[in-house]
């Protein structure tokens, strides 16, 4: 169970100050633990994000085969939003929905295995984490299976008039926001579970007996003590779901595309890195605006 | 009161089972179709049962290349990684130095970073500084998103070690490196062990960043990506399923082996209930 019990949650306390250094000889040793590894996540990571933005600068005329110039160019921002602006909002309106969805479900999950699930906790844990260990993709191509034309559900649906007779699930938003929701779950249930798994029932019973309703006893005790659990498990969740490009494609059609599918076409098929670049930038951007918009309105902004 | 709270409770734990339910269709689907032979080579549909697909699970020669490859990735990755991120985990929970805030942004960084961001920008390096892609480009973005969540997994489980069980052991002549080596080692193993199993699954499982590094090398994910326009052989299911086997299996037997080390440890008696430890 090591593996669940760790598995990330992106908050928790803070670490115990270590001890200061013994003796001289300590003063190094930090550094040289640290260096092989920050200096990879400096020269594989930092310098990436430089170079992409000196990439989305570059001169638009060029490409790939004659070189790229450095022009300074930052038309290319506005260009590529006057273009793929529809994209953006979509991305945003989709990962969106998903996350309303993910928390509707996510949260009585999360909560049942903590504070209801006794000595089953374990066991439902991995099922949470179960789907993981199948391949993202086949999963994804497996909704195919299950919202097929001629499935079941599909065929149930039509029998009892939800659907048209010609309607479809596959093909359509509805297709790509389950496949978003489905997806990303696990990451919002875990942190969530590692919060409310330390919540003390008896803090609900003291609720009730000072006349509190359930309801009232979850606003006012449950909900603010699951804060920091709920506020990583929703960045978990939003930011892969906002830069998904894999259930649009998938799950979706054109129609669907959200701005990771324009941002795959421009890198790998239009070869147009400066467009690429400066979309990439943009949605970088606009989800640090949202994440800390987000973490300001939460009121805990030591979450980070 | 009483009537509308037990409600309540089942209430929660209905929908509970049903959202585990929502997140285990697809694997079942999977298995099933792993059964399939289907009609044609462009239908997701369930046709007739057939064994074929388990007795030839080769029978596509290039799926299974794939599947090799990204084992060989997955393993060189996951040592790479497992090594820095445990190193650096060790001197943040360890070591009071200056310039750890830094440290600490660039290993949450890449755990906030859309993968998108991370697969271009690393794609506009490489061809900016002239690198084929291929292989080792894979290899090297790999451990880069790998590492964070390691150091993230070791730590958790080093802050939550007891300290005075290294002082005992230095108490009792043993020099630095026994006690690292007989101690310390042993104790945090498990947590390693877990960091490492985590980095290969994300690594075998990574698509995005592996798409815009991978040159023309195939891994399984970019199999079953190009494959999807194709037409998917059934022998991917095989894959899946098997791989969420093998998972189920370790995941198994680590939580038998940590029930028998609780045990163990109810025998030893009050190491278990010493108060350093993190109540969990």
């Amino acid at each position: 169970m090591t593996l669940l019990a760790q598995v990330p949650t992106g908050s928790g306390q803070p670490p115990p100050e270590p001890p200061a250094a013994r003796s001289g000889r300590y003063r190094l040793l930090p550094y040289l633990l640290l260096l092989p590894g920050a200096a990879w996540l400096l020269v594989f990571f930092g310098v990436p994000l430089v170079q992409l933005a000196s990439a989305s600068l570059y001169d638009p005329s060029g490409s790939l085969s004659t070189g790229y110039a450095m022009t300074w160019a930052f038309g290319n921002y506005p260009d590529v939003l006057q273009a793929y602006w529809p994209q953006f909002l979509r991305s945003f309106g989709y990962a969106g929905v998903a996350l309303v969805l993910a928390l509707l479900l996510g949260y009585p999950l999360a909560y049942a295995i903590a504070q209801k699930a006794g000595r089953w906790k374990n066991l439902l844990l991995v099922c949470v984490v179960a789907p993981m260990f199948t391949s993202f993709l086949v999963r994804t191509l497996a909704w195919k299976t299950i919202l097929s034309d001629n499935g079941a559900l599909v065929g149930l649906l039509r029998d009892v008039h939800l659907l048209a007779p010609d309607g479809r699930l596959l093909a359509t938003p509805f297709a790509v926001v389950l496949g978003l929701t489905y997806n990303f779950l696990p990451f919002l249930v875990l942190p969530l579970y590692a919060s409310l798994e330390r919540l003390d029932y008896r803090l609900l019973e003291a609720a009730s007996d000072l006349y509190a309703s359930p309801v009232e006893a979850f606003r006012r005790v449950t909900l603010p003590l699951s804060m920091p659990g709920l506020i990583a498990g929703t960045l978990l969740f939003f930011i892969p779901a906002s830069g998904d490009y894999i259930n649009a494609e998938l799950l979706g059609t054109p129609n669907e595309y959200m701005i990771g599918n324009v941002i795959d076409s421009a890198f790998l098929v239009r070869l147009d890195y400066p467009q690429g670049a400066a979309l990439s930038f943009l949605l970088m951007a606009a989800i640090l605006a949202v994440v800390f918009g987000y973490l300001r309105r939460a009121g805990t902004e030591e979450v980070l | 009161m009483r009537v509308s709270r037990w409600l309540a409770d089942r209430w929660v734990m209905i929908v509970a089972l049903l959202v585990l339910g929502y997140l285990a269709l697809p694997i079942l689907v999977v298995a099933g179709l792993s059964f399939n032979r289907p009609s044609s080579r462009l239908s997701y549909d369930f046709n007739e049962f057939t064994l074929d697909n388990w007795r030839q699970p080769c029978a596509t020669s290039d799926m299974c290349d794939a599947v090799v490859r990204s084992v060989q990735i997955g393993f060189i990755a996951t040592v790479v990684a497992t090594v820095l991120g445990t190193l650096m985990a060790f001197a943040l929970v360890r070591h009071r130095f200056r310039g750890r805030s830094g440290i600490n942004v660039l290993i949450f960084l890449p755990m906030a970073t859309p993968e998108l961001v991370m697969g271009t920008s690393l794609l506009a390096l490489f061809v900016s500084a002239g690198v084929p892609l291929g292989f080792w480009t894979i290899v090297i973005a790999h451990v880069m998103f790998c590492v964070s969540f390691v150091v993230v997994t070791v730590k958790a489980r080093l802050a939550g070690m007891d300290r005075r069980l290294e002082e005992a052991a230095m108490d009792l002549y043993a020099s630095e490196w026994q006690t690292f080596r007989r101690i310390t080692l042993p104790l945090v193993l498990p947590g390693i062990v877990a960091a490492a199993l985590l980095a290969f699954s994300l690594s075998f499982d990574d698509f995005i960043i592996t798409n815009f590094n991978a040159g023309t090398t195939v891994t399984f994910p970019m199999y079953v990506w190009g494959a999807a326009q194709r037409g998917i052989p059934p022998q991917v299911n095989v894959i899946g399923t098997a791989m969420f086997a093998i998972a189920l299996l370790l995941v198994g037997l680590s939580s038998l082996r940590g029930r028998r080390a609780r045990r163990a440890n109810l025998l030893a008696g009050p190491v278990q209930s010493s108060p350093a430890r993190r109540p969990s």
